[in-house]
């Protein structure tokens, strides 16, 4: 079953069919961790360039298209000035270059056996969702709560709105009869320093939203944590969760390698690289978005792309699915708690999510979007889990212990944000030894 | 805003992204660091429009502005921004700096951001005096 060892017959063995989710459900079923990039490019030969890498990678794939930061904030003016100058973008303007083009880009190299998710961070992401239908695309993510709050200015009312838009922009007629696929971000949210619990419950919440907008095929996200423990017993709760909410749609979980400040050295960025492979293999999560190790220096190149891929599959192809029991620290009835707290506010799941922010019921730490109540606060504890100091007013108080709020000094914060990144590059350096 | 019998008298920072830069972690972080310099800080976000940022330092008329950015694009648009901040005679003198990933391709050119207006560019990575020992400096009521 190693995907390493075969790179030239692997592509031939793809599962056909269309569709994303479809895709990813038959690689799942046959064993095998669909592996992704975050790559995106403003010129269209290095973008196909960058996709025809990623399919021919010695591991299962999919593609990505990552969009620039000016089409990300509606700034479409400023990335066609860009086009027009021949200046370098932080990603693929998908909304400013011609569909032509884009669809150039794609020809031959998106398929069935290659599907080719679009990634972005917009709140208002109507014209990027025609853009990529335009081209022939079906997969992307977001949603109104994860691309609003930790990424832009955009009022969470507004934001529902808008995703009620995409969600209807991205089901129009195929000639395929694809079912779209749409992945709730829900389980990312600021990348860092924020409980499990909520960011399953936000996850759960958004895929419910978009399953009320008429999707049938939907991934789940999580982003890969401060301890590996407490993120496998997080997994499984929101799988459980969902098999529990989402009975009648296509769903899977798509893990995040970590995604705040990464091991600067190259063994230890492989090594969490690696250990999130083993995570996601472990339980039960059929995709992972890599990193690859230049990540905290720059943005990596296509082959520093392929080689993350490469290496995530290799660690996924060696690890076993576990059937072993999680400790239960009470991550599964916080989030329950939350999700619950939520659906009854409104029949309306959209609805429901604006009421519980201007309630605070829920509330992401850290977080400066003027809806969120911005009163819960977290820690990492000794072990590095993530615990609660401040719950405010979200409906966990009897499930969870808050701490308390000591005063967190910028050395506390700075402390708990680069905390993967230390304990890594150490790691990193033993293993050497 | 709330009601407060005593008057803060702690000067006042801006601290702001650009107007494509979602990043908040470094505002999160550079919050923490200028209220132990001593200073009250107005945190405008993630995604600042550029209006926003000359509205906000004119009614504000804060004793530091400062912009930081981590996406890549912080050289044009910072660029940008101090240009229209300059263009203010309120703003003339006040200290302005700049911070962060600037650039696509590894550091931006720090001279081309002195020249457009900034007093400091703190370049992620680059060696250079530090960022506190700058405000203390350049700001006679810092901590």
């Amino acid at each position: 079953m190693s995907v390493s060892a075969a790179p030239t017959t692997h592509t031939s063995q793809r599962p056909a069919g269309a569709g994303f989710g479809q895709f990813v459900a038959r690689s799942h079923g046959s064993g095998q961790l669909v592996v992704q990039p975050r790559m995106g490019m403003s010129d269209p030969r290095r973008m196909r360039a960058g996709l025809l890498a990623t399919k021919h990678a010695a591991a299962t794939t999919v593609g990505t298209i990552t969009v620039d930061s000016y089409t990300r904030v509606g700034d479409h003016a400023a990335a066609s000035q860009a086009l027009a100058d021949g200046s370098d973008l932080n990603g693929y303007p998908i909304v400013s270059q011609d569909a032509g083009i884009t669809r150039g880009v794609l020809d031959r190299v998106a398929a069935g056996d290659f599907p080719v998710q679009v990634r972005h961070g917009a709140a208002r992401a109507q014209r990027i969702v025609a853009a990529l239908v335009a081209a022939g695309l079906d997969a992307t993510e977001g949603g109104p709560v994860s691309y609003c709050l930790p990424y832009s200015r955009t009022h969470l009312r507004d934001s529902v709105l808008c995703w009620r838009q995409c969600c209807e922009l991205l089901m129009a007629p195929r000639a395929d009869r694809a079912q779209p696929h749409l992945e709730t971000f829900g389980g990312c949210l600021l990348g860092q320093l924020c409980p499990p619990s909520l960011l399953i419950a936000v996850s759960v919440l958004e895929g419910l939203f978009f399953r009320q907008q008429g999707l049938r095929s939907i991934s789940l996200s999580y982003a890969q944590q401060t301890n590996s423990a407490q993120d496998a017993e997080a997994i499984l709760a929101l799988r459980r969760i969902a098999a529990c909410l989402l009975p009648d749609v296509e769903w899977h979980i798509v893990l995040y390698t970590y995604m705040g400040m990464y091991p600067a050295t190259r063994r230890g960025a492989l090594l969490l690289l690696r250990e999130s492979a083993r995570l996601a293999v472990r339980t039960g999560a059929a995709r992972l978005v890599v990193k690859t190790a230049a990540e905290a220096h720059r943005i990596p190149t296509i082959a520093e792309n392929v080689a993350a891929l490469e290496t995530a599959a290799a660690a996924a192809a060696a690890a076993a699915r576990s059937g072993a029991e999680v400790a239960d620290t009470g991550i599964h009835a916080e989030a329950c708690a939350l999700v619950e707290a939520v659906l009854d506010l409104d029949p309306d799941v959209g609805r429901a999510l604006v009421r519980a922010f201007s309630l605070g019921y829920l509330d992401v730490p850290y977080c400066l979007h003027p809806d969120n109540q911005g009163r819960s606060r977290s820690y990492l504890d000794e072990h590095g889990r993530l615990c609660w100091s401040e719950v405010g007013s979200m409906p966990i108080r009897g499930i969870s212990a808050p701490r308390g709020a000591a005063r967190m000094t910028s050395a506390d914060l700075l402390m708990s944000l680069s905390y993967v990144q230390r304990t890594f590059d150490k790691k990193g350096k033993s293993w050497r030894a | 805003m709330k009601l407060n019998n005593t008057i803060d008298e702690r000067p006042c920072a801006l601290l702001t992204s650009v107007a494509s830069d979602s990043h908040t972690w470094n505002l999160v972080y550079l919050q923490l660091v200028l209220e132990e310099l001593g200073f009250r800080v107005t945190n405008l976000g993630a995604c600042t429009p550029d209006e926003l940022i000359v509205d906000e330092s004119l009614s504000m008329e804060p004793e530091l502005i400062v912009v930081s950015s981590v996406n890549g694009h912080g050289r044009a648009e910072g660029i940008r921004v101090v240009r229209q901040l300059r263009s203010c005679p309120e703003l003339a003198v006040t200290p302005i700096v700049i911070g962060g990933k600037l650039g696509i391709c590894g550091a931006a050119d720090a001279t081309s951001l002195r020249d457009a207006g900034f007093d400091a560019v703190f370049e992620d990575g680059a060696a250079g005096h530090s960022f506190p020992s700058f405000v203390r400096s350049s700001c006679a009521r810092a901590a």
